[in-house]
């Protein structure tokens, strides 16, 4: 059977059930579960709501997540903005691009948790040796489709600032950036979840603060439904992230949307 | 009346490509002299080099010999005279910019006040017939409309010559004869030098008031033709007259002619 919604009301109805319906089921599904098994592993919804509300609202907030959410956007700014930079250099100079290409594929093949304990020698349990470590496995996203995105400039755009004589920065600014940002864009999205990845782990290896710590803590010392509160808090930043996101994205490719929805149609 | 002293001077020009299969040669040995304020179309058969011609022209690409004068100063690379309308203007317009950015794009680094900015470009985008479209991006507009911004670009730049590059190749007859006679009205109203390249023989006797006939690859001039069509021009009655049908049966047969073999070197 298909449901057909008639007006617009039925419609706001049948989008919200079709974004939040399958999530509630989730939970009610785990919550009848949760009451039928003996593990003490696996918790109830219920408890770890209220785990949730008694070790994240207080001061566990600015021990542990602001630092944590500090670490995260520190490591993201500087993956975009050293991203861009080496990908606009990079993808703008052929021969530049060909001598490092190799060498950029070899060190994003490396997984960066690997260099935790090398950042920890060199730089000791910082917040920079957190922030050096997301940006190693954040910036390789963001640099590779810059430089796709730079070197695949149309011709005859780069012809036409040729044409009139457009300087080099009003170049970067009005052609370069533009005509690379759909492509720059996709590798930001990777690299958030990458630098989530490794905000948790940098913290679980070595630090006495953030949301890694805390939830390799209250698993060292069974507090079970305290631990799984922290993971909720992870997913709920995360799904934050990607909001932000998708609004910032809407906002800066707004004419590339358009044109594509234009051609499609 | 404009001033009919040379303006554009093209010498013994010659474009060698090096390919991996071997060096092609694209233009042979071309000369010409274009006037202030002249009209000239550039038309050839398909695969003639007339794109090759025109950047060179443009300074965007640099010739295997030969000297192009401008205005009695040679020229090296992209110079402030001379503006260029590309074929494809779906992808010479920069699709973040939005008409008006579009049009402003080349007088940005000129040293110019605000205001005087925004006459040039109000004007110029009134002069193409769009001033209802300043603010839509150029994919919001159809074929007719984005090549009408680029011609507004190239206008507010103010340029000695307006070079133009096949531009009504790709759209539809009907806008495409709205274009040449906004091209005529420009020429005619602003007096600005325009080289018209075309494939099309009809479109370069209507709008030149010269054709310069190519021959095929290693490209030459084949003739020099002046149009001395009457210069108030409409699609309908020039189109009509016994002298439009001669000329254009004369350009075609030219072409004919320099499509079956090499050209026979001008004296």
């Amino acid at each position: 059977m298909t449901i057909r919604p008639r007006g617009p009301g039925a419609r706001t109805a049948a989008n919200f059930l079709f974004a939040f319906g399958l999530p509630f089921l989730t939970v009610v599904l785990w919550g009848v579960w949760s009451t039928t098994s003996t593990n003490r592993f696996f918790v109830g919804p219920l408890t770890i709501l209220d785990a949730f509300r008694q070790v994240w609202i207080g001061p566990a907030f600015v021990d542990d997540v602001l630092p944590s959410l500090y670490r995260l956007a520190l490591g993201i700014v500087a993956s975009i903005v050293l991203g861009v930079a080496a990908g606009v250099t990079i993808g703008r100079f052929h021969r530049l691009r060909e001598t490092l290409e190799p060498l950029l594929e070899f060190f994003r093949a490396i997984p960066p948790p690997v260099l935790i304990p090398v950042a920890m020698l060199l730089l000791g349990i910082t917040d920079t040796m957190k922030v050096v470590v997301i940006v190693s496995g954040a910036i390789w996203p963001i640099l590779l489709n810059t430089i796709e995105g730079v070197r695949a400039t149309d011709s005859v755009m780069v012809e036409t600032a040729d044409s009139f004589r457009i300087s080099r920065w009003e170049r970067l600014w009005l052609l370069v950036l533009p005509a690379a940002s759909p492509r720059i864009m996709t590798g930001v999205r990777q690299a958030l979840s990458v630098a989530l990845i490794l905000m948790v782990i940098s913290e679980m290896f070595a630090s006495s603060s953030g949301l890694g710590y805390r939830i390799a803590y209250f698993q060292r010392n069974y507090l079970i439904a305290e631990m799984w509160s922290g993971i909720l808090l992870l997913g709920l930043i995360g799904v934050a992230l990607a909001v932000l996101f998708g609004l910032a994205e809407r906002h800066l490719l707004r004419w590339y949307h358009g044109m594509k929805e234009i051609t499609r149609a | 009346m404009p001033d009919r002293s040379p303006l554009l001077r093209v010498e013994h020009l010659r474009k060698v490509y090096a390919t991996p299969t071997g060096d092609v040669e694209a233009i042979g040995d071309l000369s010409f002299t274009m006037n202030h304020g002249e009209l000239v179309c550039i038309v050839g058969p398909s695969g003639c080099g007339k794109t090759t011609l025109l950047k060179c022209l443009a300074g965007l690409l640099r010739p295997t010999s030969g000297r192009m004068e401008m205005d009695g100063s040679p020229v090296t690379g992209p110079s402030p005279a001379m503006a260029v309308v590309f074929q494809e203007y779906g992808r010479s317009l920069y699709p973040w910019l939005t008409v008006r950015g579009n049009v402003e794009l080349p007088l940005r680094h000129k040293k110019l006040s605000r205001a005087v900015r925004d006459r040039i470009v109000t004007d110029a985008i009134e002069a193409v017939g769009l001033p209802e479209a300043t603010r839509s991006h150029p994919w919001q507009l159809s074929g007719g409309m984005q090549q009408r911004v680029a011609i507004a670009r190239a206008i507010a730049y103010q340029p000695e010559v307006l070079i133009m590059d096949e531009p009504f190749a790709a759209v539809d007859a009907q806008t495409r004869a709205d274009l040449e006679d906004l091209v005529r009205e420009l020429h005619a109203t602003r007096g600005i030098s325009t080289v018209f390249v075309t494939h099309d023989i009809d479109e370069s006797v209507y709008l030149g008031q010269r054709v310069l006939v190519l021959s095929n690859s290693p490209t030459r001039v084949q003739e020099d033709l002046v149009i001395d069509l009457p210069a108030e021009r409409d699609q309908l009655t020039t189109r009509a007259l016994p002298r439009f049908t001669h000329l254009r049966t004369h350009v075609y047969e030219q072409i004919q002619r320099a499509k079956r073999g090499p050209a026979v070197a001008p004296s």
